[in-house]
C-alpha cells in the first residue's frame, strides 16, 4: 500500500499543528463556533448528540495492520471501547473529547493516518472497491489512480469552500463495487484496444434527498489528463453551484438544471486551457505511485487446495461461510476473506477494540498484515492463502466476525441514526437489531436465511441517506411525523452496473411493526420467486403490488403518510 | 482616510484604497478608490477621465458571482481588483481570483474583501491574491502567520502552477 513520503508526512504534521491552534482558539473564544464549525467538519469533528464524533479517513478502505492498531488505541484511549465503520471507508469515533481531538489527529499523523476532509463542503475522502487489486474480475488496479486523485484534492485552495460536499469514487473491475454511479464524480478505470489506461466518468450521481444516476460526461479520458478534468469539472461547479438553497447545492442539481449537454460544454471550455497544462500527470508520478501497489510475496499455489476442499466437505458450518465470506481471488490458492461486522444484536459496523487489535493479528498472520474496509462496513483479509481459511474462520468465529451471511438478509448497512446523530429522523440501529433477531427466533436456522439468498438490505436515519437506502434491495429510511418516528420503505434499489432507485411502496410504518413488514417482504418474494430468482430479480419482474397489497394487510398500528 | 491595515504581498501596509459601497450615490471621495463593478461598466469613461486628471490609480470590486470576464478589456488599466466574500465558506471568489491571474492574466493588487479570516488565507493566496482586508474585529498581524500554514502544497494553483509531482523529487522516506 501507499507509503508517506517526506511530504505527505509534513503535510499530515503540519495540519495537526495548524488543527491544534485553531481548536486552543476556538476554546479560548477567539473562534465564533460558526468560523470553527467548517474548520472542524473539514478535520471529520461533528458535533453529536452525545459528544462530538471525529471521522478518520481510511483513504479507498486500505488499512495496514499498525494502522489499525493505532485506531484500535483510538477507540481504548479516546472513546469507549469501539469505532464504527460507515457507508464510506471511513471510521467514526463516537465519544472523544473536543480538546483532545488535536492529540488524536497527532497520534494518526503518526501512523500516516489523518480526518482531513472527512466532513464539510469540500473533496471528501476518495473511495474504491474492497478488492482492488486482487479481485478476479479486475480490469486495471484503481488503487493507484485513488492515491493521486486524494492527493491532488487535499487541501485543493480553490474548491476548499465548494457549495456542497463533493464524494469521488473510483472502479476498475467489471463489477462495480464503489458505486461509481452514486457519487458526484465517479471514474471507472479501464483499458482500451492499444492498452491504454483511461477513464469513463461520471458526473452528477448521489443518493439524498434527490437520487439521481451518475451520467456519463465522457466515455474515454486518457488517465494523464484525470486531474486537469477533475479541475475543470471542479471549477465549473464551484462558480456556478447553488449557494441559496442547500438542498439544490450538490453537482447533480447543476447538471439536471443545466442538461448534461450544456454542462459538458461548459466543462471542455474550461477544459481547453487546461489540457496539456503543468496539472497533466506525468509517466514518472503515475509509476512512483503505482510502484506502491505491487503484488505481496505470494507464493505458487495449485488452484485446488486439498485439505480446503476436504474441509469444506465434511463441515457443514465451514462450507456454509465459505460460500458467503469467501470471494474469488486473481490469484491460483489465495481468497479475498469477508469479516462480517453483522452479527445479530450489534449495531452494524461496530467493532471493539479488542475485535480490531484481533483482526490485525490475524492480518499479520495470514493475509501480509493489509486490511480493507468496505462500504457494506465490513472488514476484509485480501490476500489468505485457502489452506489457511479454516484456521482464519475459527479465529473469526472467536471474536464474533464470522457470521456467514455476506450478501444476505442480516448483513445489513445501517447510518449511525437516531441513536447518535443529531441529524436523524429516526433510528437505525435499533431497527437493524430487531430484524436480525426476527430472523433468528421466526426463521431459525440459517437454512432459511440462505433460501433466501442475495439481498441487501439498507437503512438511513433521515434524508441524507448515509445508509444508501435507495439502493437497497430492500430500503429503509427513517421519518419524522408529528415528531413520532416511522420507516418509508421502498423496494427495486440496486447499487452496481445496474444499478437502480427503489420505489417506495406506501405509507410508513411503526417501529414495532418493522421486522413484520420485512418478513411480509420476504415471504412474498418466496411465494413469487422463480426458481434461482433473487429478491430484486422478483421485484423487477413483478414490480412492487404483489408486495405492497401483502405488507398492508393485517397492520394492527397506524402508518403515517410522510 | 483610514487608518486600517491590511496584508500587501506578505506585509502589513497601511491601506492606501476607499472602498466604494454598492449602493453610492453622489459625489466621488478623494484619493485611490474600488469602485463597485456594475458602476465602473455604468460610467467607465468618467472614471477613466478623473484617473487622467488626477493621475490616480483605479481599483474595482466584484461579487463572487461576478464573472471576471466583464473586466477582460480594462485589466492593463485596473491598479487593483478586490473580491468580496459576503461570507468565508461562500467559495466563489478562489475561482474568480484563479481566473483573473491564470486565464486573464491580471497583474495588478488582487485583495480579498469582507469576511476574510486567518483561516483561509493560506488558500486565498495560493488562489491568486496577494492582497487581504481581514476583518476588521480580528488582528491582521495573527493573519500574516498563516500564510505559511503549509510548505509544500500537493496540487498546483496560482501560486505555483506545477504540483508537487513536478517541483520536487518525490520519494525520499523519513529515516
Ligand atoms: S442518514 Fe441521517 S441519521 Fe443517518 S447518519 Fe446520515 S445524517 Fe445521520
Amino acid at each position: 500500500m501507499y507509503k508517506y513520503d517526506i511530504y505527505d508526512q509534513r503535510i499530515v504534521d503540519e495540519r495537526v499543528a495548524q488543527f491544534r491552534d485553531q481548536t486552543r482558539r476556538f476554546l479560548a473564544g477567539e473562534l465564533s463556533e460558526e468560523e470553527f464549525r467548517p474548520l472542524r467538519l473539514q478535520n471529520g469533528l461533528y458535533i453529536q448528540k452525545h459528544a462530538p464524533m471525529l471521522r478518520v479517513a481510511i483513504p479507498y478502505g486500505l488499512l495496514s495492520t499498525r494502522q489499525l492498531r493505532k485506531l484500535a488505541g483510538i477507540a481504548r484511549d479516546y472513546d469507549h471501547g469501539y469505532g464504527h465503520f460507515t457507508t464510506r471507508q471511513n471510521i467514526q469515533f463516537n465519544w472523544p473529547a473536543l480538546e483532545r481531538v488535536p492529540d488524536i489527529l497527532a497520534e494518526l499523523a503518526t501512523v500516516e493516518m489523518h480526518a482531513i476532509q472527512t466532513s464539510g463542503n469540500c473533496i471528501r475522502n476518495v473511495t474504491s472497491d474492497q478488492f482492488a487489486g486482487v479481485a478476479h474480475d479486475e480490469l486495471v488496479d484503481p488503487r493507484p489512480y485513488a492515491e493521486i486523485i486524494r492527493q491532488w484534492s487535499t487541501f485543493h485552495p480553490e474548491f476548499a469552500y465548494l457549495p456542497r460536499k463533493f464524494k469521488i469514487a473510483v472502479s476498475g473491475s467489471v463489477e462495480d463495487r464503489a458505486g461509481t454511479l452514486f457519487h458526484d464524480i465517479g471514474v471507472q478505470v479501464a483499458r482500451n484496444d492499444s492498452g491504454e489506461v483511461g477513464f469513463k466518468v461520471l458526473v452528477g450521481g448521489g443518493l439524498g434527498r434527490t437520487p439521481i444516476l451518475g451520467h456519463v460526461i465522457r466515455e474515454w479520458l486518457p488517465r494523464e489528463h484525470v486531474l486537469t478534468y477533475f479541475d475543470a469539472i471542479l471549477r465549473v461547479y464551484n462558480r456556478h453551484g447553488r449557494r441559496d438553497n442547500m438542498y439544490k447545492a450538490r453537482i447533480k442539481i447543476l447538471v439536471k438544471e443545466r442538461g448534461l449537454d450544456a454542462f459538458k460544454r461548459e466543462v471542455d471550455a474550461e477544459w481547453a486551457f487546461l489540457k496539456d497544462g503543468p496539472g497533466t500527470l506525468t509517466q514518472a508520478e503515475i509509476d512512483r505511485v503505482a510502484a506502491h501497489f505491487v503484488d505481496p510475496d505470494y507464493a505458487d499455489l495449485p488452484d485446488v487446495e486439498v485439505d480446503f476442499e476436504r474441509a469444506r466437505r465434511d463441515n457443514k458450518a465451514f462450507a456454509r461461510w465459505v460460500s458467503r465470506n469467501v470471494f474469488g481471488h486473481k490469484r491460483a490458492g489465495y481468497a479475498a476473506v469477508t469479516l462480517s461486522l453483522k452479527k445479530t444484536g450489534v449495531p452494524p459496523g461496530d467493532a471493539t477494540t479488542g475485535q480490531l487489535e484481533a483482526v490485525a493479528d490475524l492480518a499479520d498472520r495470514y493475509s501480509f498484515g493489509e486490511v480493507r474496509v468496505s462500504h457494506e462496513q465490513n472488514l476484509i483479509l485480501a490476500d489468505v492463502r485457502q489452506s489457511d481459511l479454516f484456521a482464519v474462520w475459527e479465529a473469526a468465529k472467536a471474536i464474533g466476525f464470522a457470521t456467514p451471511n455476506i450478501g444476505l438478509l442480516t448483513d445489513i448497512i445501517a447510518c449511525p441514526g437516531g441513536d447518535f446523530c443529531s441529524l436523524a429522523n429516526a433510528k437505525s440501529i435499533p431497527i437493524a437489531n430487531a430484524i436480525q433477531a426476527r430472523v433468528r427466533e421466526k426463521l431459525g436456522d440459517l437454512d432459511y436465511l440462505f433460501d433466501i439468498g442475495d439481498i441487501e438490505l439498507n437503512i438511513s436515519g433521515c434524508m441524507n441517506a448515509c445508509g444508501h437506502h435507495h439502493v437497497g434491495h430492500i430500503g429503509i429510511l427513517g421519518v419524522d411525523k408529528h415528531g413520532s418516528e416511522f420507516y418509508q420503505v421502498s423496494i427495486g434499489g440496486s447499487q452496481g452496473e445496474a444499478a437502480s432507485l427503489g420505489k417506495v411502496i406506501g405509507p410508513s410504518f411503526a417501529q414495532d411493526d418493522m421486522a413484520d413488514v420485512i418478513e411480509k417482504l420476504i415471504g412474498t418474494y418466496v411465494d413469487l420467486r422463480h426458481e434461482d430468482e433473487r429478491f430484486i430479480d422478483t421485484v423487477r419482474r413483478t414490480g412492487i403490488e404483489p408486495f405492497k397489497a401483502r405488507v398492508y394487510t393485517g397492520l394492527t398500528r397506524e402508518t403515517a403518510d410522510v | 482616510m483610514s487608518e486600517r491595515h491590511i496584508i500587501l504581498d506578505g506585509a502589513i501596509v497601511a491601506d492606501e484604497w476607499t472602498l466604494l459601497a454598492a449602493d453610492h450615490q453622489g459625489a466621488l471621495p478623494a484619493g485611490k478608490l474600488i469602485v463597485p463593478l456594475a458602476q465602473w461598466l455604468a460610467r467607465r469613461d468618467e472614471f477613466i477621465e478623473r484617473a487622467a486628471l488626477h493621475d490616480l490609480p483605479w481599483g474595482v470590486w466584484l461579487e463572487g458571482d461576478e464573472d471576471p470576464a466583464q473586466l477582460t478589456g480594462d485589466l492593463a488599466r485596473l491598479a487593483l481588483i478586490a473580491i468580496h466574500f459576503p461570507k468565508f465558506a461562500d467559495g466563489r471568489g478562489y475561482s474568480t481570483a484563479y481566473l483573473l491571474r491564470s486565464r486573464h492574466g491580471f497583474k495588478g493588487e488582487l485583495r480579498a474583501i469582507g469576511d476574510v479570516l486567518r483561516d483561509q488565507v493560506f488558500y486565498l493566496k495560493r488562489a491568486g491574491f496577494n492582497s487581504f482586508a481581514i476583518r476588521a474585529d480580528k488582528p491582521v498581524k495573527d493573519a500574516l502567520n498563516a500564510l505559511k500554514d503549509f510548505s509544500e502544497p500537493y496540487q498546483g494553483s496560482v501560486d505555483e502552477a506545477r504540483p508537487l509531482f513536478r517541483r520536487a523529487r518525490r520519494g525520499e522516506v523519513v529515516a
